[in-house]
């Protein structure tokens, strides 16, 4: 295989220095390295981050091609950053057997653009019921870790505590969509000053808390691992920081979209703004933002949820809920995170990389840029800013919020164990 | 004038007052003349887009095109495409294809006639979506409650019963504030919507206490469905707390006057006794509303050249 010679690269931000790459590993980092016969990539003033891991991608295959598939999000995957994605199990069929998770498993391996780490159902059919068969699936080839019925809360309290205890036998993790259902009956926007002022049905922030207090009650009760997909409130970050201070084993994911827009969106009604849970207000979003910074919430995730164009382009009670993430993410967080002098490029490499990876529990993934370690990296340029226009997107899918706006930072290069799978800013594959 | 009317917000103080006076204009010339029609939109074509039932404000809208010579379409949703899953922005292509001037939308979604509103070429006219605004009922409401009163400056409004799922409630909040009017929303806490304090309003759960201080009662119909999902305990405690009775009647000013935009829970939100009292403006509120309909239509189309 090609060796890689990436000169003069600023690994996490910092002093510039050259990273050889070989046989798939890190083989050097230091200064003025001399390889001969490797392909050299001038990487002056980009930024050297690990490859990203996305605790929660939405791949829509098996069952919604039209609006995704495992090798077009991972194509979009891989020129956000990603190295390793996690695909949400709400598919048609439901990822809630082997079959399933092994199908999506090996269609990510065919693309090879991304680790696609399949999530499994924790119900039979998202059902919120029964326990699916989660050992299974933990033995697969897929080796699921992860499991949850995102998309749906696992609502009933018995169930979601028998799930939580059931899989610590292979150490995995419960991610719950947290969203009292009984509190969000026809709900589609942040309950607030905007949703009667618009007459959108509220999507109250206590339906969030109270499942998450419930949660982290629980978790500790039972001493199993929790993680808590897409959290939108303060009050949300509040509970969490009380449950990590009483030493719950509990993490948190928060989404870019989350960390950047707000309500105020909703304003016109154009439906690429509805999503769930819902964006939240500004207050909202600052206290995400602070505790994302002080390590609250563990990770970024995207909840790329790409949907047809009939599916969004409608009135807004009509739409389905979700946006694209997975290409402006790390953009999103540049913004709204690096640029505010909340994280620096290590705090964006331990939220975007490190934890989730060991959230997943994935080994090879989320590694520090360190010799010996795998070549799973991405080089940024921080000082570009571009207009997104969703019609160059790589997802099939265009529904993205950040249309028409301008974000920072450009992924110039992406290697998934010492291949390139994004140079020059294109996809290789 | 907007291109369109979508909510209240769309008029300003001088846009608002130019409907009402436009509206008087037309009442004064049509007057006692045989034939109730002007000839200004002749050759217009008018659609009527209604995703819900709504026969009174369906046949107002038509009448009020009818009667400015406008050719009118009425499109149900039901029997039509839409029922075999034709989306709304292929209808509005449609529609706009054969040549329609206006469409006036009613539809069971908020914010349906702003979506309609980016798609086309025409005005939209909102005639009613979802729980968020139905502005040509709060005009009518205003045109009423100047001819009864005199003014709208410094009125004081009760606005009585479901608020959180009244599209008439969120237009006349607006409207009647743009108007220099003073609202108060009155309901069981449960009606009242979360956010409600950044409206200019003052919330009251007392109708009692509100009654002796308003120059009008406007009375919100209250859907039987609401019962069952505990909004409150039963329609007799409701009407019991919020209905409208004669004796509660006895206790406004004089001059106070009693609004309904109908239909009507007789018995329910209020008495059949109060509903046909000298108090009550709901049969004017009917007539009144063409002459409005007739003012929105002809602002928003006669104004601009083929």
């Amino acid at each position: 295989m090609t060796n890689y010679l990436i000169k003069g690269a600023k690994p996490y931000g910092g002093e510039a220095a050259d990273i050889f790459l070989k046989d798939g590993r890190i083989a050097s980092i230091g200064e003025h390295l001399r390889v001969p016969g490797a392909d050299v990539i001038d990487a002056a003033g980009l930024v050297a981050l690990p490859g990203l891991v996305d605790l929660h991608t939405h791949l829509r295959e098996p069952g919604r091609e039209d609006a995704e598939t495992v090798e077009t999000g991972s194509r979009a995957a891989a020129l956000g950053g990603f190295t390793a994605v996690h695909a949400m199990a709400n598919t048609d069929p439901v990822a809630d057997t082997a079959g399933v998770v092994e199908q999506v498993w090996r269609l990510g391996q065919q693309a090879g653009l991304v680790d696609v780490v399949p999530v499994g159902a924790v119900t039979v059919g998202l059902k919120g019921e029964r326990l699916a068969e989660l050992g299974a699936m933990a033995d697969s080839a897929a080796r699921v870790r992860v499991f949850s019925d995102d998309g749906m809360c696992v609502s009933d309290p018995a169930l979601m505590r028998r799930a939580l205890e059931y899989v610590k036998a292979f150490d995995g993790v419960v991610a719950q969509h947290a969203e009292e259902p009984r509190l969000t009956v026809g709900a589609q926007m942040h309950e607030g000053d905007r949703s009667a002022r618009l007459g959108l049905a509220g999507w109250p922030a206590a339906a969030e808390e109270a499942i998450i207090a419930r949660d982290v009650l629980l978790a500790g009760h039972v001493g199993a691992r929790l993680h808590v997909c897409h959290v939108s409130t303060a009050g949300s970050v509040e509970l969490l920081r009380w449950a990590k201070a009483r030493g719950v084993q509990v993490t948190a994911e928060v989404t870019p979209h989350h960390l950047l827009l707000t309500d105020a969106c909703a304003e016109g009604y154009d439906p690429v703004f509805k999503v769930n849970p819902p964006l939240r207000t500004a207050e909202d979003v600052a206290a995400l933002r602070a505790g994302l910074a002080d390590g609250t919430i563990d990770a970024v995730a995207t909840d790329h949820a790409p949907h047809a164009v009939e599916d969004k382009e409608s009135e807004w009670a009509a739409a389905r809920p979700g946006m694209l993430g997975l290409e402006q993410a790390l953009s999103v967080v540049v913004e709204t995170m690096v640029e505010t002098g909340l994280l620096d490029w290590a705090g964006v490499a331990d939220r975007m990389s490190v934890r989730p990876a060991v959230i997943g529990r994935l080994t090879e993934q989320g590694r520090p840029l360190a010799p010996g370690e795998p070549a799973n990296l991405l080089l940024l340029d921080p000082s570009t800013r571009a207009t997104v226009d969703p019609a160059a997107l790589a997802s099939r899918s265009r529904n993205s919020p950040y249309a028409g706006r301008e974000l920072p930072g450009r992924v110039v290069a992406t290697f998934l164990r010492g291949v390139p799978t994004v140079l020059d800013g294109k996809a290789q594959k | 004038m907007k291109r369109h009317l979508l909510e209240a917000a769309d008029l300003d103080r001088a846009d608002a007052t130019l409907v009402l006076d436009t509206a008087a204009q037309i009442d004064a010339a049509l007057a006692g003349r045989e034939v109730k029609k002007l000839p200004t939109l002749r050759g217009r074509t008018v659609v009527n887009l209604f995703f819900e039932d709504s026969t009174r404000t369906r046949i107002s809208f038509e009448l009020a095109a009818k009667r400015l010579s406008a050719d009118v379409i009425n499109f149900s949703a039901k029997g039509s495409s839409v029922s075999k899953g034709e989306s709304l922005k292929d209808t509005a292509l449609t529609l706009e294809a054969m040549g329609s001037d206006a469409i006036v939308v009613r539809h069971h979604a908020s914010g349906a006639p702003h979506r309609l509103a980016s798609w086309v070429k025409g005005s939209v006219v909102n005639a009613g979506d979802g729980t968020h605004e139905h502005p040509t009922q709060a005009l009518l409401d205003a045109y009423t409650i100047r001819q009864r009163l005199g003014r709208l400056e410094g009125v004081r409004v009760a606005l009585v019963g479901d608020v959180l799922h009244s599209r008439v409630a969120r237009s006349n909040v607006g409207l009647l504030h743009t108007l220099g009017a003073e609202v108060t929303v009155v309901a069981p806490p449960t009606l009242v919507p979360v956010g409600v304090g950044s409206w200019p309003v003052e919330v009251s759960y007392d109708l009692d206490a509100v009654l002796p201080k308003a120059d009008v009662v406007m009375m919100l119909r209250v859907q039987a469905e609401r019962m069952t999902a505990s909004f409150f305990p039963s329609a007799r405690e409701y009407s019991r707390r919020y209905g409208l009775d004669a004796r509660r009647m006895a206790t406004l000013p004089d001059d106070a006057i009693v609004m309904h935009p109908g239909p009507m829970n007789r018995g329910m939100e209020i008495a059949a006794e109060v509903a046909d009292s000298v108090r009550s403006t709901i049969v004017e509120q009917v007539g009144n509303g063409v002459s409005v309909r007739m003012a929105v239509l002809y602002l928003l189309l006669g104004g601009r050249s083929e």
